[in-house]
């Protein structure tokens, strides 16, 4: 009984510090403003990306036709000198962004993830790489959508 | 049982990371289907994979990642690198994995 008590203590504790110690850091970075955002124009000025330059030096690989939206299989690599982060957007999901990747130092500028597709939108590649912005699109059809709801 | 698949591969002055996340990433959109109510969301808001105790990748992410997510990427390393990924959901929880390059 005692040591079923005790574990059930040390785990409350742990779990407890573990969240306080960790959750602040984390809500602090993730911003819910970009992430939130509705469409993809107010998106892409949350994320003040809205005067990104087209680049082919940004490679997208998706399917062309996603048979199941909820798992949908996307790879970005950049060619860019100097990629800081590459961000994931689908243009017709209520909530665009989907992922921003921050990439360390001596990390390859491609990222590989799997996102929800509503349905039919482009999916849209934004590269930060200095004080500059970049972005690529390529579109992906959608059979069944991935959203629920 | 832990919540991730961490593995990683040498690849010439590369470690390739491949890693496969349980989680059920709730859009809060969804409802459920007897008590016609929402399903509130539930989903990584954060990834951070650190080598050797340095941050080298970190990622956040919205609700519209994928059930079980599957990340992966590379960086400049050796066998031997310690490789650890902590993620973080909306609620709060975490947990962590690390393994050892081979």
């Amino acid at each position: 009984m005692k040591r079923r008590a005790f574990i059930k203590g040390t785990l409350a504790t742990g779990i407890a510090t573990g969240a306080a110690i960790i959750a602040p850091n984390a809500l602090a970075k993730w911003s819910k403003e970009t992430f939130e955002s509705k469409g993809l124009e107010d998106t892409m000025k949350a994320m003040g990306a809205e005067a990104a330059e087209v680049s082919t030096d940004i490679k997208i690989k998706a399917p062309e036709i996603a048979e199941n939206g909820s798992v949908v299989p996307i790879t970005v690599t950049s060619d860019i000198a100097g990629t800081e982060s590459i961000s994931i957007l689908v243009s017709n999901n209520s909530t665009p962004l989907t992922a921003t990747y921050h990439l360390g130092e001596g990390v390859v500028p491609a990222v590989k993830s799997r996102v929800k597709m509503g349905k039919s939108s482009d999916v849209i590649a934004v590269v930060k790489a200095g004080d500059k912005v970049y972005k690529n699109h390529v579109a992906v059809k959608v059979t069944k959508g991935g959203c629920g709801g | 049982m832990s919540s991730i698949k961490l593995r990683t591969k040498v690849k010439g002055d590369l470690v390739e990371v491949k890693s496969l996340i349980k989680h059920p990433m709730e859009t809060g959109l969804r409802k459920d289907k007897k008590t016609k109510e929402k399903i509130p969301a539930h989903f990584i808001q954060e990834v951070i994979v650190e080598a050797n105790g340095k941050q080298v990748l970190s990622a956040d992410w919205n609700t519209s990642i994928s059930k079980n997510p599957y990340l992966s990427f590379s960086y400049k390393g050796k066998a031997g690198d310690k490789v650890k990924l902590t993620w973080t959901d909306n609620k709060g929880e975490t947990d962590s994995a690390e393994v050892e390059v081979k």
